[in-house]
């Protein structure tokens, strides 16, 4: 069982290319693919599961029995999130702004507050080419990610090898997303742009304490800037991917790389072994 | 004073790269405002100098002095991100700073300390003033942070008459995207001809929509994906969305960018020209 994340600090640089391929490269393994990239999931788009499941997720937010209520002000007092506001009659919830931690519910000292599941987003699942896929979607206007990308990752398999697309960044999604995993691949590509992200996502999984490796996408364009950083910080560079148009164009399109051109399927076995190589090296 | 931001949805369809044009053909009538705090690139091509440096402090942590604590176990029991230990120690990535423990302790335990979420600053640019940050690594309240400089901007922008404020968004739909979104005219989102930059494109039009932001669309490397080119087009009109303008695949794009300049002034060829027609049509529709 390895639980595997895919980030990359800086978008666009390939990160769904890699966990679909590699998933599809893998398929005869007990495989699984957590698309964990709420905000824009599109994993779906490259692998096109039938989905078998289907569950709302929400943050638990307060409701006040006004029967009930003094309007003592102390739930807007705990709130650290600024979600509650008491009048001299009336309490007013802001509920975007709540977090679910459920301080006022506890500590309203009337017993007064009850709580109900504000839905942010659905997640789903279902099987494809001998792969367990799950991903969330976050509903458009919601702001808050994290509590969706733990239910999906909630749904890992135990004994599964488990690929998680993490989105683009180096902030609390993606913390919620590559947290506890047992090694992360990092997707670059070789420009300054990817060199100063590279850097800050590697910086992310070093406080993490997740062993890390790099890919480098489009290898060929750009400058040496993240090959020598890969040196100095003694972080393998475990694949490059040439700029190619045929690669390009099957990606446009919504064709996984290893579905038309068989090579890459060996490529990304080997990507694998290496990983596996890599973590026995840190555990010896 | 138009206010205006650069969205993607997608990441990588080359935002920053057209903030960075944007800002040069401005002429120095507008003020720049790097929203994407956890990845910021925008100084990487505007040569800024470091004018002030802010430090960022919106969020608490929770530390437990285990003089007092007896170790009874509810802060544990309670906490809903799981972000204390079984020996007592607060794991500050998981803590939400919501303060639950703080008041439930019976013992009086917890202590909420301030953390240092981030920096901010103020660069002079070429172009004009830059209003940039850099979020801690692994921090929460990116939103905030954005939120922080985009006021800033927009106070430096007014005081000094400009006619823009340029923000360069965050990919993604959540929260730093909204409030990059918050209070501007319009937003141009850079989309690019692949089936995932043409859902990403209606997820953040979504977003547009329900803030009510008025939008307009450019096709990056639309030379890349003709099909997907003209499903995004006619996308667009039967959307009644603008379609602002589109750029071919050139690697003078990405040559620009490796001599931290603008594309527009490393190139004056159709890549440039092509940018600069997005630039006119934008900033007369917003």
């Amino acid at each position: 069982m390895i639980n595997l994340a895919i980030a990359s600090g800086k978008g666009g640089t390939g990160k769904t290319t890699v966990a679909v391929n590699l998933a599809l490269a893998l398929e005869q393994e007990n495989i699984q693919l957590l698309d964990c990239d709420v905000e824009e999931p599109n994993a779906h788009l490259f692998l096109k599961p039938d989905f078998d499941y289907k569950a709302d997720i929400g943050i638990p937010v307060p409701t006040i029995n006004l029967a009930k209520c003094s309007f003592c002000g102390r739930c807007a007092e705990v709130c650290a999130f600024n979600a509650l506001a008491v009048f001299q009659d009336q309490v007013m919830v802001l509920a975007e702004l709540c977090h679910g931690c459920g301080s006022c519910t506890y500590l309203c000292p009337e017993k007064a507050i009850t709580e109900f599941e504000r839905p942010i987003g659905v997640i789903e699942s279902g099987t494809v080419h001998g792969i367990d896929f799950a991903h969330g979607r976050l509903n458009p206007g919601e702001a808050m990610s994290p509590p969706l990308i733990s239910a999906v990752r909630k749904l890992g398999n135990p004994g599964s090898i488990t690929i998680i697309d993490a989105s683009p960044g180096t902030s609390c999604p993606v913390v919620t997303a590559v947290n506890g995993c047992d090694f992360c691949l990092l997707v670059t590509e070789p420009t300054p742009f990817g060199l100063n992200d590279l850097a800050l996502a590697f910086q992310m999984v070093s406080k993490l304490g997740i062993p890390a490796g790099v890919i480098i996408n489009r290898c060929d364009i750009g400058d040496d800037g993240v090959e020598n950083y890969c040196g100095e910080k003694n972080l393998p560079v475990l694949q490059k991917i040439p700029w190619d148009i045929e690669l390009a164009r099957l990606y446009a399109r919504g064709e996984p790389a290893v579905l038309h051109l068989p090579a890459w399927r060996s490529r990304f076995r080997d990507l694998y072994k290496r990983i596996l190589e890599l973590r026995k090296g840190a555990v010896r | 004073m138009k206010k205006m931001t650069i969205i993607s949805g997608k990441g990588g369809t080359g935002k920053t790269s057209l903030v960075g044009c944007f800002a040069a053909l401005a002429e120095q009538r507008a003020v720049l405002v790097d929203g994407d705090v956890d990845a910021a690139n925008l100084s990487l091509i505007t040569g800024p100098t470091l004018v002030e440096e802010y430090e960022f402090r919106a969020s608490k942590v929770a530390e437990i002095d285990r003089d007092s604590c007896n170790s009874c176990g509810l802060c544990r029991d309670l906490c809903r991100f799981s972000a204390i230990y079984e020996d007592y120690i607060v794991d500050p990535v998981s803590c939400e700073g919501c303060g639950f423990c703080f008041y439930a302790c019976p013992h009086d335990a917890v202590r909420m300390e301030e953390r240092l979420s981030g920096r901010w600053f103020i660069s002079q640019t070429p172009y004009g003033i830059l209003v940039h940050a850099r979020l801690g690594i692994a921090e929460e309240n990116s939103g905030k942070l954005v939120t922080t400089i985009r006021n800033k901007g927009q106070e430096l922008a007014e005081a000094g008459h400009k006619e823009y404020l340029i923000i360069d968004g965050p990919p993604g739909i959540g929260c730093p995207v909204i409030a990059s979104l918050s209070g501007v005219d319009s937003a141009l989102i850079v989309t690019e001809p692949t089936v995932s930059g043409i859902h990403d494109l209606e997820r953040v039009l979504t977003v547009c929509k329900h803030f009510g932001v008025k939008a307009a669309v450019c096709i990056n490397r639309f030379d890349l994906g003709k099909v997907q080119s003209a499903a995004i087009e006619r996308y667009c009109h039967k959307e009644e969305i603008a379609v602002a303008g589109k750029i071919s695949f050139d690697r003078a794009f990405v040559e620009a960018m490796v001599r931290g300049m603008p594309v527009v002034e490393y190139s004056t060829g159709p890549l440039s020209r092509q940018i600069g027609e997005v630039w006119d049509t934008f900033s007369s529709l917003c």
